[in-house]
């Protein structure tokens, strides 16, 4: 279905906008993460308020440094992904996922800790919202239009200029 | 190449520029990402190696090679089983709970922490309890086909058996001096639960017997001296981070019938089944009563209170870092406020230790360089973590589990940098987590929630362990390698008369002086001071 969707100009750059501003924050929190050696999620999992025991897990001893390897990684996937427009469904999807489980080891579910927070939040936070967006990144993609996957699909793809 | 070609055919300069776009952003937020840490890297090591202070390696205790040596526990309560278990030995019971327990929460790790322990190469050959029901307790889970466990009926019996090497007394009070000099006289090592005495006289019998005696092992149990956060906080001491200390603020919060000494007592217990005179020693010679048995720290006639059970903790962590030694004066108040139950040891207490001519070097002219007040502060009615604070000229350290310096805004040390706003005073310059793989000068305000809340455990060499796991197998290794235990006679003879000196002061009311020269408590003409730190009266 992705390659039929036709946009007009303005949705069209509205929706490449948004691709790499959130490209942009998940390339530069995985970047961060990369080249400071000793940032660990394990605080960040250990103090989770709603699904302990899966993050607990994730904490674990034997599990620490895998989790916090695939965090990275998938934080600069999502990143790059979003930002070259290469397989950005994919990035999408990885992008949604790992913000799901950040909003879940903290939610700002009514009765929860809210942990440090620069805003004030009631069951949406930011995390939320940003899945959200990923979510419509996912089923308006642009990455044929603007993107690397326009040079695999150049042929087949005939945008309109209306 | 030929395909290359062949894809890019048709391609026009605005087609490339569609495609290619994202290329310079990632660049650019890469590049951003790199230069940030780089930044605060450098800032990061350029304190580091001003400060200079070494998240220190633990001191290493040696192998636990040969002959397995023979060890009697004295005393089996709530601290013997813990004792018994950082040794290696759990009972059925805890064993059969604990399964139940990670059954129930897989999170819970206690059951494999305990099987991940290294195995101390010890026996537990001998067991004293004066109450049946925990010395059975003992027999039937530790006298097995790999470990022949006996049942002393005193404690006399089991160090003159010549069956047993070393020695754990985990009793009341009034029994730790004269059952470790028993042992130490015979030669047996000793591992004594603090406080190390109950009088003062002890106190110099027990020093006299170990000094007599060099070859018997000897070891208070302070196992905090383990704890990593606190030998990286003697480097930063040494390297005279704080400038002079003037001031340490320790605390003890509490607010549960457990830690206001509120045991349970056993359903079993009776005059049948508890020896109550081996119990009483000489103690005020009173009627049996479980009250007395199980939550004998309320009372001075077998316990200390505060000043016994939970100031010493706190001294000696101090001790360990400053090596202050026994204060010039002492004075403490406090009372009965929050468990007025028939106990006679106060709830609430303060204690100001005054060491007028010590001092942990610094900056300033000299005449600024000289005193300390070392406050502790109890209650049993709130527990508001207060935490440990040492405040020095120019800086304050904040110890823990982690430690934190901040710089203090009047420095003289780190004016210049202070004035040039490399120190923020809101930002501790140094932070250690023995629980990350280094130390940090910068920390994240998440971070440091992390941290605050007890979240990043005690760690060595990136393993969660147990400190008094680590302060037996210190003195196990002292038995079979040489060297001396971190808290030994000195330490705890210095612990013990603090203790007693505050003791001495809430009882009196009246400011406690020490004769360093005589190495004696002043006292009144006629004051016999050791009646009154007994006195059983409220």
């Amino acid at each position: 279905m992705n390659d039929k969707l036709n946009f007009n100009q303005i949705q069209l750059v509205s929706l490449v906008l948004l691709r790499i501003l959130i490209g942009w924050h998940f390339l530069y929190e995985g970047v961060i993460k990369l080249y400071s050696p000793s940032w660990t999620a394990k605080g960040y999992l250990l103090s989770a308020t709603y699904m302990e025991g899966f993050f607990g897990w994730l904490a674990s001893d034997s599990m620490i440094s895998f989790t916090d390897t695939l965090n990275i990684a998938a934080l600069i996937f999502v990143g790059v992904s979003l930002l070259l427009g290469f397989k950005s469904s994919w990035g999408s999807i990885i992008g949604i996922a790992l913000l799901i489980f950040y909003y879940l080891a903290h939610p700002p579910f009514p009765g929860y800790p809210l942990g440090p927070s620069e805003g004030s939040y009631w069951i949406i936070n930011k995390n939320l919202i940003e899945a959200a967006a990923l979510f419509v990144i996912f089923l308006f993609p642009t990455s044929s239009f603007v993107g690397l996957d326009r040079l695999f699909v150049k042929k087949e793809i005939n945008p309109s200029t209306t | 190449m030929a395909e290359d070609k062949k894809l890019f055919k048709g391609f026009s300069r605005r087609d490339l520029l569609k495609s290619l776009g994202g290329i310079p952003i990632l660049g650019a937020v890469w590049f951003a990402g790199i230069n940030h840490d780089k930044k605060s890297k450098l800032e990061r090591d350029f304190l580091l190696e001003k400060l200079n202070i070494k998240a220190t390696p633990p001191p290493e205790s040696g192998p636990m090679s040969g002959e397995p040596l023979r060890i009697g526990v004295i005393g089996f309560g709530i601290r013997g089983e813990q004792l018994m278990r950082s040794l290696g030995f759990a009972t059925n019971e805890w064993l059969e709970e604990m399964a139940e327990n990670e059954r129930k929460n897989p999170n819970d790790m206690r059951l494999a922490d305990f099987k991940a322990q290294e195995n101390l190469n010890v026996k537990l050959s001998g067991i004293c309890d004066i109450f049946d029901v925990r010395a059975e307790n003992a027999l039937r889970s530790f006298n097995t086909n790999d470990n022949t466990c006996k049942r002393y009926d005193t404690y006399l019996d089991m160090i003159h058996s010549g069956e047993i090497d070393a020695i754990i007394i985990a009793t009341p009070d009034h029994w730790h001096a004269p059952m470790a000099q028993a042992a130490i006289e015979a030669g047996i090592h000793v591992y004594l639960e603090k406080p190390m005495t109950h009088t003062i006289e002890e106190t110099y019998t027990l020093r006299e017997a170990c000094r007599k005696n060099p070859t018997a092992v000897f070891a208070v149990g302070h196992q905090h001296r383990q704890t990593q956060s606190f030998l990286t906080a003697m480097d930063a001491l040494e390297k005279n981070t704080l400038g002079h200390v003037s001031l340490i603020m320790t605390t003890t919060n509490r607010n549960d019938d457990n830690g206001a000494w509120q045991y349970d007592i056993h359903p079993e217990a009776s005059p049948e089944t508890i020896n109550w005179n081996a119990f009483l020693g000489t103690a005020p010679q009173v009627p049996f009563n479980t009250e007395h048995f199980f939550r004998w720290r309320k009372w001075w006639a077998y316990g200390s209170g505060l000043s016994g059970d939970l100031l010493t903790h706190d001294y000696d962590r101090i001790n360990c870092i400053l090596k202050m030694g026994i204060p010039k004066y002492v004075t403490a108040s406090g009372g009965i406020y929050t468990h007025r139950d028939g106990r006679n040891v106060p709830d609430v207490m303060h204690v100001n230790m005054e060491f007028p001519e010590f001092s942990t070097g610094g900056t300033q002219r000299e005449s600024k360089e000289k005193g300390m007040t070392f406050v502790y502060s109890a209650t049993l009615g709130n527990q508001f973590e207060r935490g440990t604070v040492l405040m020095g000229h120019d800086a304050s350290m904040k110890l823990g589990n982690t430690l934190s310096i901040y710089a203090d805004p009047r420095s003289t040390k780190y004016r210049d940098l202070l004035d040039d706003g490399r120190i923020d005073p809101n930002v501790p310059i140094f932070q250690y987590d023995p629980s990350a793989s280094g130390v940090d000068a910068v920390t994240s305000a998440t971070a440091k929630y992390f941290a605050d809340k007890g979240l990043l455990w005690t760690y060595r060499d990136g393993k969660r362990v147990d400190s008094t796991f680590l302060h037996i197998r210190e003195w196990l290794s002292c038995i079979r390698n040489g060297g001396e235990p971190s808290c030994g006679i000195q330490e705890g003879f210095e612990e013990a008369i603090a203790a007693h000196m505050a003791g001495l002061s809430y009882k009196i009311g009246r400011k406690i002086a020490w004769d360093e020269a005589s190495e004696s408590i002043i006292a009144l003409p006629g004051e016999d001071l050791d009646a009154i730190l007994l006195n059983n009266e409220v």
